[in-house]
Protein backbone atom coordinates (compact mmCIF):
# COMPACT_ATOMS: atom_id res chain seq x y z
CA UNK A 1 0.00 0.00 0.00
CA UNK A 2 1.70 3.03 -1.24
CA UNK A 3 2.44 5.80 2.61
CA UNK A 4 -0.62 8.19 3.44
CA UNK A 5 -3.26 5.33 1.56
CA UNK A 6 -4.86 4.24 4.93
CA UNK A 7 -5.18 8.07 6.23
CA UNK A 8 -6.70 8.88 2.96
CA UNK A 9 -9.19 6.35 3.45
CA UNK A 10 -9.50 6.75 6.67
CA UNK A 11 -10.13 11.06 6.15
CA UNK A 12 -12.78 10.31 3.08
CA UNK A 13 -14.57 7.96 5.13
CA UNK A 14 -15.31 10.12 7.95
CA UNK A 15 -16.73 13.02 5.61
CA UNK A 16 -20.11 13.52 6.91
CA UNK A 17 -23.19 13.77 4.23
CA UNK A 18 -24.06 17.33 3.16
CA UNK A 19 -27.92 16.43 4.35
CA UNK A 20 -27.67 13.86 6.90
CA UNK A 21 -24.38 14.77 8.59
CA UNK A 22 -24.50 12.79 11.52
CA UNK A 23 -23.91 9.73 9.12
CA UNK A 24 -20.36 9.78 6.97
CA UNK A 25 -19.71 8.61 3.79
CA UNK A 26 -18.63 5.08 5.01
CA UNK A 27 -21.95 4.87 7.42
CA UNK A 28 -23.99 5.24 3.70
CA UNK A 29 -21.66 2.82 1.88
CA UNK A 30 -20.72 4.98 -0.74
CA UNK A 31 -17.14 5.59 -0.37
CA UNK A 32 -16.08 2.72 -2.99
CA UNK A 33 -12.20 3.30 -3.17
CA UNK A 34 -9.51 5.55 -2.20
CA UNK A 35 -5.80 5.30 -3.92
CA UNK A 36 -2.94 6.76 -3.44
CA UNK A 37 -0.31 7.15 -6.63
CA UNK A 38 3.17 7.59 -6.69
CA UNK A 39 3.07 11.11 -6.49
CA UNK A 40 0.52 11.44 -3.63
CA UNK A 41 -2.22 12.18 -5.80
CA UNK A 42 -5.26 10.75 -4.39
CA UNK A 43 -8.61 9.00 -6.20
CA UNK A 44 -11.51 8.68 -4.38
CA UNK A 45 -14.56 6.98 -5.88
CA UNK A 46 -17.80 7.47 -4.53
CA UNK A 47 -21.28 5.86 -5.68
CA UNK A 48 -24.59 7.73 -5.50
CA UNK A 49 -27.64 6.97 -3.59
CA UNK A 50 -30.26 8.32 -6.31
CA UNK A 51 -29.20 8.94 -9.64
CA UNK A 52 -30.05 12.62 -9.29
CA UNK A 53 -28.68 12.72 -5.90
CA UNK A 54 -28.15 16.22 -5.58
CA UNK A 55 -25.45 16.07 -2.40
CA UNK A 56 -23.14 14.47 -4.49
CA UNK A 57 -21.55 17.56 -5.64
CA UNK A 58 -20.97 18.42 -2.26
CA UNK A 59 -19.38 15.53 -0.94
CA UNK A 60 -16.69 15.30 -3.84
CA UNK A 61 -16.34 19.02 -2.77
CA UNK A 62 -16.17 18.29 0.40
CA UNK A 63 -13.97 14.86 0.20
CA UNK A 64 -11.46 17.22 -1.94
CA UNK A 65 -11.05 19.66 0.64
CA UNK A 66 -10.48 17.85 3.69
CA UNK A 67 -7.93 15.62 1.84
CA UNK A 68 -6.05 18.81 0.17
CA UNK A 69 -6.34 20.24 4.26
CA UNK A 70 -4.72 16.97 5.00
CA UNK A 71 -1.50 17.56 2.73
CA UNK A 72 -2.46 15.43 -0.52
CA UNK A 73 -0.98 17.29 -3.49
CA UNK A 74 -4.16 16.28 -5.69
CA UNK A 75 -7.21 14.72 -5.51
CA UNK A 76 -9.62 13.33 -7.73
CA UNK A 77 -13.22 12.56 -6.77
CA UNK A 78 -15.10 9.65 -9.99
CA UNK A 79 -18.18 8.83 -9.32
CA UNK A 80 -19.28 5.17 -10.17
CA UNK A 81 -22.48 3.25 -10.62
CA UNK A 82 -21.73 -0.26 -10.93
CA UNK A 83 -22.47 -1.98 -8.71
CA UNK A 84 -25.70 -0.27 -7.80
CA UNK A 85 -25.72 1.39 -4.87
CA UNK A 86 -28.95 -0.35 -2.69
CA UNK A 87 -30.26 0.62 1.25
CA UNK A 88 -28.69 -2.90 1.97
CA UNK A 89 -25.37 -1.44 1.71
CA UNK A 90 -26.34 0.78 5.16
CA UNK A 91 -24.33 -0.84 7.98
CA UNK A 92 -25.27 -1.05 11.97
CA UNK A 93 -23.79 1.33 13.02
CA UNK A 94 -25.62 4.04 10.39
CA UNK A 95 -29.04 2.23 11.13
CA UNK A 96 -28.21 2.70 15.11
CA UNK A 97 -27.20 6.54 14.14
CA UNK A 98 -30.95 6.67 12.02
CA UNK A 99 -32.54 5.59 14.76
CA UNK A 100 -30.77 7.39 17.10
CA UNK A 101 -31.93 10.97 14.95
CA UNK A 102 -35.68 9.67 15.08
CA UNK A 103 -35.28 8.52 11.82
CA UNK A 104 -36.67 4.93 10.67
CA UNK A 105 -34.57 3.31 9.06
CA UNK A 106 -35.31 1.33 6.26
CA UNK A 107 -36.24 -2.72 6.97
CA UNK A 108 -33.66 -5.40 6.49
CA UNK A 109 -33.74 -7.29 3.35
CA UNK A 110 -36.41 -9.53 3.10
CA UNK A 111 -36.35 -12.42 1.05
CA UNK A 112 -39.74 -11.65 -0.76
CA UNK A 113 -41.01 -8.07 -0.79
CA UNK A 114 -43.51 -7.77 2.34
CA UNK A 115 -45.01 -4.73 3.26
CA UNK A 116 -43.68 -4.18 7.13
CA UNK A 117 -44.96 -1.40 9.50
CA UNK A 118 -42.16 0.99 10.84
CA UNK A 119 -41.85 1.66 14.49
CA UNK A 120 -42.48 4.75 16.17
CA UNK A 121 -38.70 6.54 17.06
CA UNK A 122 -40.51 8.56 19.34
CA UNK A 123 -42.66 5.86 21.54
CA UNK A 124 -41.92 2.65 19.90
CA UNK A 125 -45.52 1.77 18.73
CA UNK A 126 -45.99 -0.09 15.56
CA UNK A 127 -49.46 1.73 14.40
CA UNK A 128 -47.38 4.13 12.23
CA UNK A 129 -49.47 5.12 8.75
CA UNK A 130 -47.29 7.18 5.62
CA UNK A 131 -48.24 9.76 5.34
CA UNK A 132 -45.60 10.72 2.01
CA UNK A 133 -43.74 8.08 0.03
CA UNK A 134 -41.52 11.43 -0.20
CA UNK A 135 -39.73 13.44 1.62
CA UNK A 136 -37.43 16.44 2.38
CA UNK A 137 -34.64 14.87 0.62
CA UNK A 138 -34.21 12.18 -1.68
CA UNK A 139 -33.46 9.37 0.44
CA UNK A 140 -36.81 9.53 2.83
CA UNK A 141 -40.31 9.29 3.38
CA UNK A 142 -42.66 10.77 5.99
CA UNK A 143 -44.84 8.98 8.48
CA UNK A 144 -46.61 9.61 11.72
CA UNK A 145 -47.73 7.77 14.59
CA UNK A 146 -51.05 6.90 15.27
CA UNK A 147 -50.27 6.78 19.23
CA UNK A 148 -48.13 9.74 20.05
CA UNK A 149 -49.49 11.21 16.75
CA UNK A 150 -45.57 12.51 16.23
CA UNK A 151 -44.90 12.65 12.73
CA UNK A 152 -41.20 11.09 11.61
CA UNK A 153 -38.90 10.53 8.94
CA UNK A 154 -38.22 7.38 7.57
CA UNK A 155 -34.93 6.19 5.55
CA UNK A 156 -36.93 4.42 2.86
CA UNK A 157 -35.44 1.30 1.41
CA UNK A 158 -34.23 1.52 -2.22
CA UNK A 159 -33.61 -1.62 -3.55
CA UNK B 1 -14.30 6.41 -28.47
CA UNK B 2 -14.15 3.15 -29.76
CA UNK B 3 -17.10 0.41 -30.08
CA UNK B 4 -18.11 -1.07 -26.96
CA UNK B 5 -17.53 -4.51 -25.60
CA UNK B 6 -20.48 -5.53 -26.59
CA UNK B 7 -19.52 -4.76 -30.69
CA UNK B 8 -22.55 -2.25 -30.66
CA UNK B 9 -20.97 0.55 -32.75
CA UNK B 10 -20.70 4.10 -31.20
CA UNK B 11 -23.09 5.41 -32.91
CA UNK B 12 -25.59 2.98 -32.38
CA UNK B 13 -24.74 3.41 -28.79
CA UNK B 14 -24.81 7.29 -29.13
CA UNK B 15 -28.45 6.85 -30.53
CA UNK B 16 -29.89 4.56 -27.91
CA UNK B 17 -28.30 6.20 -25.05
CA UNK B 18 -30.10 9.38 -26.29
CA UNK B 19 -33.49 8.14 -26.63
CA UNK B 20 -33.58 6.74 -23.43
CA UNK B 21 -32.15 9.84 -21.99
CA UNK B 22 -34.09 11.98 -24.23
CA UNK B 23 -37.00 10.22 -22.40
CA UNK B 24 -35.62 11.15 -19.03
CA UNK B 25 -35.38 14.82 -19.98
CA UNK B 26 -38.48 15.58 -21.07
CA UNK B 27 -40.09 14.04 -18.49
CA UNK B 28 -38.14 15.50 -15.78
CA UNK B 29 -39.40 18.87 -17.31
CA UNK B 30 -42.87 18.28 -17.58
CA UNK B 31 -42.89 16.91 -13.75
CA UNK B 32 -40.78 19.95 -12.73
CA UNK B 33 -43.77 22.16 -13.92
CA UNK B 34 -46.33 20.65 -11.67
CA UNK B 35 -43.43 22.71 -8.89
CA UNK B 36 -46.10 25.00 -7.00
CA UNK B 37 -48.89 23.63 -8.84
CA UNK B 38 -49.48 20.35 -7.40
CA UNK B 39 -52.87 19.57 -5.34
CA UNK B 40 -51.40 18.96 -1.81
CA UNK B 41 -48.45 19.76 -0.21
CA UNK B 42 -46.83 16.14 0.11
CA UNK B 43 -47.89 15.62 -4.16
CA UNK B 44 -45.43 18.44 -4.35
CA UNK B 45 -42.44 17.14 -3.08
CA UNK B 46 -43.22 13.76 -4.24
CA UNK B 47 -43.26 15.37 -8.18
CA UNK B 48 -39.95 17.07 -7.56
CA UNK B 49 -38.66 14.20 -6.79
CA UNK B 50 -39.37 12.20 -9.25
CA UNK B 51 -38.47 14.48 -11.83
CA UNK B 52 -35.02 14.87 -9.56
CA UNK B 53 -34.64 10.67 -10.24
CA UNK B 54 -35.38 10.89 -14.01
CA UNK B 55 -32.95 14.64 -14.62
CA UNK B 56 -29.96 12.37 -12.67
CA UNK B 57 -30.78 9.39 -15.30
CA UNK B 58 -30.72 12.18 -18.04
CA UNK B 59 -27.56 13.17 -16.82
CA UNK B 60 -26.04 9.67 -16.95
CA UNK B 61 -27.09 8.90 -20.06
CA UNK B 62 -26.60 11.92 -22.26
CA UNK B 63 -23.26 11.97 -20.71
CA UNK B 64 -22.68 8.71 -22.75
CA UNK B 65 -24.58 9.52 -25.32
CA UNK B 66 -21.68 12.63 -25.65
CA UNK B 67 -19.20 10.01 -24.87
CA UNK B 68 -19.66 7.45 -27.66
CA UNK B 69 -20.50 10.08 -30.28
CA UNK B 70 -16.77 11.75 -29.64
CA UNK B 71 -17.40 14.91 -30.71
CA UNK B 72 -17.10 16.58 -27.35
CA UNK B 73 -20.40 17.01 -26.62
CA UNK B 74 -21.13 17.15 -22.97
CA UNK B 75 -24.93 15.99 -21.41
CA UNK B 76 -25.07 20.19 -21.06
CA UNK B 77 -24.84 20.66 -24.75
CA UNK B 78 -26.99 17.97 -25.55
CA UNK B 79 -30.03 19.00 -23.13
CA UNK B 80 -29.77 22.76 -24.52
CA UNK B 81 -28.21 23.17 -27.82
CA UNK B 82 -29.92 20.55 -29.49
CA UNK B 83 -33.32 21.43 -31.36
CA UNK B 84 -36.69 19.77 -31.21
CA UNK B 85 -36.11 17.79 -34.37
CA UNK B 86 -32.71 16.33 -32.90
CA UNK B 87 -35.05 15.02 -29.86
CA UNK B 88 -35.47 11.13 -29.81
CA UNK B 89 -38.03 10.81 -26.58
CA UNK B 90 -41.63 9.39 -26.93
CA UNK B 91 -44.77 11.32 -27.97
CA UNK B 92 -46.31 9.79 -24.76
CA UNK B 93 -43.27 11.54 -22.36
CA UNK B 94 -43.49 15.35 -23.84
CA UNK B 95 -47.28 15.42 -23.53
CA UNK B 96 -48.82 18.32 -21.44
CA UNK B 97 -49.39 17.89 -17.90
CA UNK B 98 -52.94 18.14 -18.03
CA UNK B 99 -55.03 17.76 -15.17
CA UNK B 100 -53.47 15.63 -12.22
CA UNK B 101 -55.36 12.75 -13.94
CA UNK B 102 -53.36 12.80 -17.32
CA UNK B 103 -50.09 13.01 -15.41
CA UNK B 104 -50.20 10.40 -13.19
CA UNK B 105 -51.91 8.31 -16.37
CA UNK B 106 -48.74 9.10 -18.09
CA UNK B 107 -46.69 8.25 -14.94
CA UNK B 108 -48.32 4.56 -14.75
CA UNK B 109 -47.75 3.98 -18.64
CA UNK B 110 -44.33 5.44 -18.80
CA UNK B 111 -42.83 3.55 -15.39
CA UNK B 112 -44.22 0.87 -16.00
CA UNK B 113 -42.50 0.66 -19.35
CA UNK B 114 -39.17 2.29 -17.98
CA UNK B 115 -38.92 -0.95 -15.32
CA UNK B 116 -39.45 -3.73 -17.77
CA UNK B 117 -36.46 -2.13 -20.20
CA UNK B 118 -34.35 -1.03 -17.19
CA UNK B 119 -34.91 -4.73 -15.63
CA UNK B 120 -33.48 -5.99 -18.85
CA UNK B 121 -30.56 -3.86 -20.12
CA UNK B 122 -29.28 -3.92 -16.34
CA UNK B 123 -28.40 -7.59 -17.60
CA UNK B 124 -27.58 -6.86 -21.41
CA UNK B 125 -24.09 -6.99 -22.69
CA UNK B 126 -23.21 -3.13 -22.96
CA UNK B 127 -21.76 -2.63 -19.54
CA UNK B 128 -22.04 1.06 -19.71
CA UNK B 129 -25.93 1.13 -20.35
CA UNK B 130 -26.35 -1.37 -17.61
CA UNK B 131 -24.60 0.20 -14.81
CA UNK B 132 -27.20 3.27 -15.77
CA UNK B 133 -30.10 0.61 -15.67
CA UNK B 134 -29.15 -1.02 -13.04
CA UNK B 135 -29.40 2.37 -10.52
CA UNK B 136 -32.17 3.64 -12.36
CA UNK B 137 -34.79 0.33 -12.07
CA UNK B 138 -34.71 0.89 -8.54
CA UNK B 139 -36.28 4.40 -9.03
CA UNK B 140 -38.81 3.34 -11.92
CA UNK B 141 -39.95 0.79 -9.27
CA UNK B 142 -40.52 3.66 -6.84
CA UNK B 143 -42.20 5.63 -9.55
CA UNK B 144 -44.24 2.98 -10.59
CA UNK B 145 -45.67 2.46 -7.27
CA UNK B 146 -46.56 5.67 -7.11
CA UNK B 147 -48.76 5.90 -10.24
CA UNK B 148 -50.27 2.52 -9.35
CA UNK B 149 -51.52 4.28 -6.01
CA UNK B 150 -52.56 6.93 -7.62
CA UNK B 151 -54.48 5.46 -10.72
CA UNK B 152 -56.20 2.84 -8.07
CA UNK B 153 -57.66 6.10 -5.49
CA UNK B 154 -58.55 7.90 -8.83
CA UNK B 155 -60.01 5.06 -10.80
CA UNK B 156 -62.42 4.21 -7.87
CA UNK B 157 -62.96 7.52 -6.33
CA UNK B 158 -65.84 9.78 -7.12
CA UNK B 159 -67.76 9.72 -10.23
CA UNK B 160 -65.66 13.27 -11.12
CA UNK B 161 -61.89 11.29 -10.70
CA UNK B 162 -63.21 8.22 -12.32
CA UNK B 163 -64.24 10.31 -15.16
CA UNK B 164 -61.22 12.30 -15.51
CA UNK B 165 -59.04 8.87 -15.64
CA UNK B 166 -61.14 7.44 -18.69
CA UNK B 167 -60.19 11.04 -20.83
CA UNK B 168 -56.80 10.47 -19.56
CA UNK B 169 -56.60 7.06 -21.06
CA UNK B 170 -58.18 7.86 -23.96
CA UNK B 171 -55.87 11.04 -24.19
CA UNK B 172 -52.29 9.21 -23.61
CA UNK B 173 -53.57 5.48 -25.19
CA UNK B 174 -52.66 6.66 -28.64
CA UNK B 175 -48.80 7.51 -27.83
CA UNK B 176 -48.71 3.80 -26.55
CA UNK B 177 -48.12 1.89 -29.51
CA UNK B 178 -44.68 4.02 -30.05
CA UNK B 179 -43.15 2.32 -27.21
CA UNK B 180 -42.96 -0.70 -28.86
CA UNK B 181 -41.89 0.61 -31.98
CA UNK B 182 -37.69 -0.27 -32.53
CA UNK B 183 -35.89 1.92 -34.28
CA UNK B 184 -33.01 0.37 -36.63
CA UNK B 185 -30.33 1.19 -34.15
CA UNK B 186 -32.43 -0.42 -31.47
CA UNK B 187 -32.78 -3.23 -33.23
CA UNK B 188 -28.89 -3.89 -33.59
CA UNK B 189 -28.71 -3.27 -30.15
CA UNK B 190 -30.97 -5.57 -29.42
CA UNK B 191 -29.14 -8.25 -31.67
CA UNK B 192 -26.38 -7.76 -29.91
CA UNK B 193 -28.42 -8.54 -26.39
CA UNK B 194 -27.26 -4.44 -25.21
CA UNK B 195 -31.36 -3.88 -25.78
CA UNK B 196 -34.18 -6.10 -24.83
CA UNK B 197 -35.98 -6.44 -28.31
CA UNK B 198 -39.10 -4.60 -27.41
CA UNK B 199 -41.63 -7.12 -28.87
CA UNK B 200 -40.74 -9.09 -26.07
CA UNK B 201 -41.32 -6.33 -23.23
CA UNK B 202 -44.80 -5.52 -24.87
CA UNK B 203 -46.61 -8.42 -23.04
CA UNK B 204 -45.39 -7.95 -19.72
CA UNK B 205 -46.26 -4.18 -20.33
CA UNK B 206 -49.81 -4.82 -21.35
CA UNK B 207 -50.14 -7.35 -18.57
CA UNK B 208 -49.52 -5.18 -15.93
CA UNK B 209 -51.57 -2.07 -17.33
CA UNK B 210 -54.59 -4.07 -17.76
CA UNK B 211 -54.46 -5.66 -13.96
CA UNK B 212 -53.48 -2.29 -12.50
CA UNK B 213 -56.87 -1.06 -14.42
CA UNK B 214 -58.80 -3.85 -14.01
CA UNK B 215 -58.32 -3.63 -10.20
CA UNK B 216 -58.92 0.22 -10.45
CA UNK B 217 -62.09 0.10 -12.28
CA UNK B 218 -60.75 0.77 -15.66
CA UNK B 219 -60.16 -0.26 -18.74
CA UNK B 220 -57.82 -0.04 -21.78
CA UNK B 221 -59.81 1.93 -24.76
CA UNK B 222 -61.01 -0.09 -27.36
CA UNK B 223 -59.91 1.89 -30.07
CA UNK B 224 -56.93 4.14 -31.17
CA UNK B 225 -55.30 6.74 -34.22
CA UNK B 226 -51.95 5.78 -33.36
CA UNK B 227 -49.49 8.09 -33.08
CA UNK B 228 -45.55 7.87 -33.52
CA UNK B 229 -42.31 9.70 -34.82
CA UNK B 230 -40.65 10.71 -31.50
CA UNK B 231 -38.10 8.17 -31.89
CA UNK B 232 -37.18 9.86 -35.28
CA UNK B 233 -37.51 13.44 -34.31
CA UNK B 234 -41.28 13.94 -35.49
CA UNK B 235 -42.61 15.51 -32.81
CA UNK B 236 -45.73 17.51 -31.62
CA UNK B 237 -45.88 21.11 -30.96
CA UNK B 238 -45.81 20.41 -27.62
CA UNK B 239 -41.82 19.71 -27.40
CA UNK B 240 -41.07 23.29 -29.01
CA UNK B 241 -42.55 25.09 -26.24
CA UNK B 242 -41.39 23.02 -23.84
CA UNK B 243 -37.82 23.27 -24.68
CA UNK B 244 -38.10 27.09 -25.71
CA UNK B 245 -38.73 27.33 -21.77
CA UNK B 246 -35.78 24.89 -20.75
CA UNK B 247 -33.56 25.96 -23.04
CA UNK B 248 -34.20 29.64 -23.20
CA UNK B 249 -31.79 30.88 -20.05
CA UNK B 250 -28.96 28.55 -20.89
CA UNK B 251 -28.52 29.89 -24.85
CA UNK B 252 -29.25 33.34 -23.66
CA UNK B 253 -26.37 32.75 -21.03
CA UNK B 254 -23.99 30.47 -22.52
CA UNK B 255 -21.27 29.16 -19.57
CA UNK B 256 -23.50 31.06 -17.10
CA UNK B 257 -23.37 29.10 -13.84
CA UNK B 258 -25.32 29.45 -10.41
ZN1 LIG C 1 -45.20 7.29 18.58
Amino acid sequence: MPPGEELARRLAAEVPDPELPFLTLEDLGILRRVEVGPEGTVRVVLTPTYSGCPAVGQMAEDVRRTLMDAGFPAVQVDTELAPAWSTDRLGPRARAKLEAMDIAPPPPAAPAPITLTLKCPHCGSLRTRQLSRFGSTACKSLWRCQDCSEPFEHFKALR
Amino acid sequence: MTAGVAGLSALDLHEVALALGDDCLVLSHRLAEWTTHAPELEEEVALANLALDLLGQARSLLSLAGEAEGRGRDEDQLAYWRDDRDFRNLLLVEQPNGDFAVTMTRQLLFSAYQELLYDRISSGTEPRLAAIAAKGVMEARYHLEHARLWVQRLGGGTEESHSRMRRALDLLWPYTKELFEPTEAWGRAADLGALPPLASIEGPWRKTIQSQLESSHLEIPEFSAWQSGGRRGSHSEHLGHLLAEMQHLHRSHPNATW
